[in-house]
C-alpha cells in the first residue's frame, strides 16, 4: 500500500531522516537503503523520533524555506540539532542551512558559511562532472550541478572538502555537511556512506558505487497509488510515502 | 541533446517534485507566486482563462516579457511554444530560461508533428492524456509530462479522467504477461522499449505533474493522492479573488497532501475561488485537450 518502504531501526534504534516537504526525497532514500541504512521521510513532529540525522534534499529553496516556517519544522530541526541531530545539505539544503546567503536572509543558519544562490544560470548551465575528495572516497567521485548555488566562503570551524575554480562546492563542521551538488543523482554511495558515519551508523560493507543505479531508481518508492490508497488516518500519516 | 544532458533535464524536473508550478504574467504576480512558495512560474501573456475567453490565435509570449520575469525571480522559469513549433522553441532557448512547455492552451502549429526536443539542449514538458500520448512526447524527448485535464476551466474533472487513465494503462501494463505488451504497444501507439519500461517501473519513466483545472487545495491534494509528483496551476490562482493566500494555500497542501487536517487548514478563508466551467458547455472545437495525439 505504501509508495515506499521503510527499514527498521537498527539495533541502536537510530535512523537517518530524509526532510519531505518538496525536492528529491525518494533519491535519498534509495541511496540510504543501498547501504542498508534505516531511514524514512521526515513531515510531521513525530517523524523526528530516533533520528541520528537528517537529510535536508535538493528542491527549491525558497519554497522549503516557507513550508519550514509555516509548519514550524525549522523549530524542530534546530532544538534536535541542538541535541546532537546531524545534518546534511543537498544544493537546496545547503541554503537552507548556511549562516549567510549572499544578497538575502539566512534560513536555518546551521552552518557558518556563505552562499550564493544560482551561481551558474539557468538550467543549460547544469552539469555533471568527476572529482576527486580524497576524506570521502579515495576514487573520484560523479558530481551532478542542477542550477546549483555555490559555497563563497567558509567561517571557523568550517572544513573545506572540495574546492572548484572560484567556488567550494562541499564542506562541513563537526555536526553539518554541505553538498551544493548531488549524490543522490548518481551512482555513487560514498558521501551518504560518509554522512551515515558521521551519524554514528553501521552501513553495508564494500560498495562505494550501485552498479545497477540509473536515474529511474528512485521510482521505486514513488509508484503510482491511484486505485489502492486509502484516506491516511488522521494524525498518522507517516507512512504515506515521500510526496514526490 | 546528448544522453548526459537529458539525464540533468529529468533531473531538475525531479528537484520539482511535490511542488506547485503557477502561470504568471508580470513580473508583480512572479514575485507573488516565489513568495507562497512556487517551485517553478511558467510566464505567459495571457492565462488559459483568458486565452479561452479571447479566441483568436494564441502564439508565444513577447520574448521582453519572459525575460523581465526571468531577471525578477530566482526559482525556474517556464515558458510555452506552440505544439510544433519549433521556432519558437528556439527562441526560448536562446533566451536562456530554464524548460519549455510544447503546450496545447496554445494553437498548435502543426496538426502532424509535435517539436523533435532531441535537437534541443533546453528540457521539454508536455502534455499528455493517456500513456501512448505521455509515452510518444518521452520518445520525442521529453524531460517531463503533465497530465492534460482542460486548462481555463477553473474544472477538475479533465485533470483526474486523465490522470485516471494514465494510471489505469499503467495497471495493466505492469500486470500483463510479456507476450502481450507487443500487442498493447501497438494498439496504443507506444514505442515498446517505452512501454516494457514503464511495465518494470510500474510508473512513468518520468516525472509527472498534473494541470488543467486545479483551483483549490483541495483540487491539488486530489491529484497528488491520484499519484502525480506535482501540479500546475494555471488560471486557478490570478482569477480567484485572493491570488497570494490562495497560492500558499495550494503550496501547503500539495506539500501535506496525505493529511485532510493540514489540507482543511490551508483551505479555509480563501474567498471566492475563479469561476468554474461546465466542460460539458464548451463547443467540442473549443476543447484545448484536444490539441495534439
Amino acid at each position: 500500500m505504501n509508495r515506499m518502504e521503510r527499514k527498521h531501526p537498527d539495533a541502536a534504534g537510530k535512523r537517518i531522516g530524509v526532510l519531505d516537504l518538496q525536492g528529491d526525497v525518494c533519491e535519498h532514500l534509495d541511496h540510504l537503503t543501498r547501504l542498508d541504512v534505516a531511514a524514512g521521510p521526515v513531515k510531521q513532529a513525530k517523524d523526528f523520533e530516533g533520528l541520528a540525522g537528517l537529510i535536508l534534499p535538493g528542491g527549491e529553496s525558497t519554497c522549503l524555506a516557507r513550508l519550514l516556517r509555516a509548519f514550524k519544522i525549522d523549530e524542530i530541526i534546530v532544538r534536535k540539532f541542538r541535541n546532537g541531530m546531524k545534518l546534511w545539505g543537498t544544493c537546496a539544503g545547503a541554503i537552507l542551512l548556511a549562516k549567510s546567503l549572499v544578497g538575502e536572509a539566512p534560513h536555518l543558519g546551521l552552518i557558518d558559511i556563505e552562499v550564493e544562490r544560482n551561481g551558474f544560470g539557468s538550467q543549460l548551465d547544469s552539469f555533471a562532472c568527476l572529482a576527486s575528495v580524497p576524506k570521502v572516497d579515495p576514487m573520484p567521485i560523479p558530481l551532478t550541478f542542477i542550477r546549483a548555488p555555490k559555497i563563497v566562503r567558509v567561517g571557523k570551524g568550517v572544513e573545506v572538502l572540495l574546492e572548484m575554480g572560484d567556488f567550494i562546492a562541499a564542506a562541513e563542521s563537526a555536526d553539518v555537511l554541505v553538498t551544493v551538488f548531488h549524490p543522490e543523482l548518481t551512482p555513487s554511495l560514498a558521501f551518504h556512506r560518509y554522512f551515515a558515519d558521521k551519524c554514528g551508523l553501521s552501513t553495508a560493507d564494500g560498495k562505494t558505487v550501485a552498479t545497477d543505479w540509473d536515474r529511474t531508481s528512485w521510482m521505486k518508492f514513488a509508484r503510482i497509488n491511484a486505485g489502492d490508497s486509502e484516506p491516511c488516518p488522521l494524525g498518522d500519516v507517516a507512512e504515506a510515502g515521500c510526496s514526490g | 541533446m546528448d544522453a548526459k544532458r537529458y539525464e540533468l533535464n529529468v533531473q531538475l524536473a525531479q528537484m520539482l517534485k511535490g511542488g506547485v508550478i503557477m502561470d504568471v504574467t508580470n513580473v508583480e504576480q512572479a514575485k507573488i507566486a516565489e513568495e507562497a512558495g512556487a517551485v517553478a512560474v511558467m510566464a505567459l501573456e495571457r492565462v488559459p482563462a483568458d486565452i479561452r475567453r479571447d479566441g483568436g490565435v494564441a502564439r508565444m509570449s513577447d520574448p521582453a516579457m519572459i525575460a523581465e520575469i526571468k531577471k525578477a525571480v530566482s526559482i525556474p522559469v517556464m515558458a510555452k511554444a506552440r505544439i510544433g513549433h519549433f521556432v519558437e522553441a528556439q527562441i526560448i532557448e536562446a533566451l536562456k530560461i530554464d524548460y519549455i512547455d510544447e503546450s496545447e492552451v496554445l494553437t498548435p502549429a502543426d496538426e502532424e508533428c509535435h517539436i523533435d526536443k532531441t535537437r534541443f539542449s533546453i528540457p521539454f514538458v508536455c502534455g499528455a492524456r493517456n500513456l501512448g500520448e505521455a509515452l510518444r512526447r518521452i520518445a520525442e524527448g521529453a524531460a517531463m509530462i503533465r497530465t492534460k485535464g482542460e486548462a481555463g476551466t477553473g474544472n477538475v474533472v479533465e485533470a483526474v479522467r486523465h490522470m485516471r487513465t494514465m494510471n489505469r494503462e499503467i495497471r495493466q501494463l505492469a500486470n500483463m504477461p510479456v507476450e502481450e505488451v507487443t500487442g498493447f504497444a501497438k494498439a496504443n501507439g507506444i514505442p515498446y522499449e517505452l512501454a516494457l519500461k514503464v511495465k518494470e517501473l510500474g510508473r512513468l519513466p518520468v516525472v509527472n505533474f498534473a494541470a488543467g483545472g486545479i483551483a483549490t487545495p483541495a483540487d491539488a491534494a486530489l491529484m497528488m493522492q491520484l499519484g502525480c509528483d506535482g501540479v500546475f496551476v494555471g488560471s486557478g490562482i490570478f482569477k480567484s479573488a485572493t491570488p497570494a493566500v490562495r497560492a500558499q494555500a495550494i503550496v501547503k497542501a500539495t506539500a501535506y497532501f496525505n493529511d485532510p487536517v493540514k489540507v482543511l487548514e490551508a483551505s479555509m478563508g480563501l474567498g471566492q475561488a475563479m469561476p468554474g466551467l461546465e466542460i460539458s458547455a464548451i463547443p467540442e472545437e473549443q476543447l484545448l485537450a484536444k490539441r495534439g495525439w
